[in-house]
């Protein structure tokens, strides 16, 4: 048997509830950071496959599933910088990157 | 089974893999490496896929620039040993497994019942003109200005960039 839309979306699917859980679960900021990247790579997975079984006549040939794969890997990095940085801004405030402890706009 | 059906399963297990030992790990330097494995290996899927220059990127973004970028954070942000040792889940880790397993499974069964607007199965074939690479067809869709192309997407993710990286360099700063 060969490879199916299928094989590509369950893998996406798997690697997303482990990312989420990841995001979840987790005590440590940059943890949960670690957490959203896997669950984008996961998108990305499932973007490229898309585009792969995409035979439509003329729309097939935009590839838009790797175009947009692309602009998410654009924003997965500007966003994981800006992340970054207020996790090491609130460290140098608090002395901490637990995010249960970081409640200070909680109501 | 063919050869791309194994070297898909391979891939797939390591990935998987990789992926549980980043969310499981105590010590989070072990988990940071682990995410390397997880960004090369998504890299192999997309090679899988013909998209040659997806993959690359990958490996320059992801598995280069965003994982120093954690390790230098990871650096910075050591508190003690104290934290080495502690659990590294908070206390609502159960509700984190039903959630993930519950959304998990709604997107399993959407992919399965849902009538796809894509073929099933594919070479790849139908997708490039004849003589075009990837990366040519890529580069044409991102920059061309004068057939269909999505060049000004791409100015506005310039733009992000530019605002991301004053961003974090206004929110680190020392002061």
């Amino acid at each position: 048997m060969g490879l199916s839309l299928n094989h590509f979306l369950v893998l996406g699917a798997v690697l997303f509830c482990i990312g989420l859980y990841g995001a979840l679960a987790k005590r440590n900021a940059v943890a949960v950071l670690m957490g959203i990247e896997i669950m984008l790579n996961a998108v990305n997975i499932t973007m490229v496959g898309f585009s792969f079984y995409n035979r439509v006549p003329t729309y097939a040939t935009y590839l838009t599933g790797q175009i947009f794969a692309i602009f998410i890997i654009t924003v997965a990095a500007a966003e994981a910088a800006v992340a970054l940085a207020m996790i090491i801004a609130i460290y140098r405030k608090r002395s901490t990157v637990d995010v249960g402890e970081i409640d200070i706009m909680k109501w | 089974m063919d050869l791309v059906t194994v070297i898909f399963w391979i891939i797939a297990v390591i990935l998987v893999g990789a992926a549980l030992l980043v969310v499981t790990q105590r010590n989070i330097v072990h988990s940071a490496l682990s995410l390397v494995i997880v960004f090369a290996m998504a890299a192999g899927i997309y090679l899988l896929l013909n998209a040659e220059f997806i993959a690359i990127v990958q490996i320059l973004i992801y598995a280069g620039a965003v994982t120093i970028l954690i390790l230098f954070a990871l650096m910075l942000t050591r508190t003690s040993n104290i934290q080495l040792n502690s659990n590294p889940n908070n206390k609502q880790w159960w509700l984190a497994v039903i959630v993930s397993a519950f959304v998990g499974a709604i997107i399993v069964y959407a992919a399965a019942v849902s009538p796809h607007a894509v073929a099933a199965v594919s070479d790849g074939s139908g997708q490039l003109p004849a003589g075009i690479s990837n990366v040519v067809r890529i580069g044409q869709l991102l920059y061309s200005p004068t057939t269909y192309s999505y060049v000004l997407p791409f100015e506005i993710a310039s733009l992000v960039l530019l605002v991301a990286i004053v961003g974090a360099i206004v929110i680190g700063r020392e002061d």
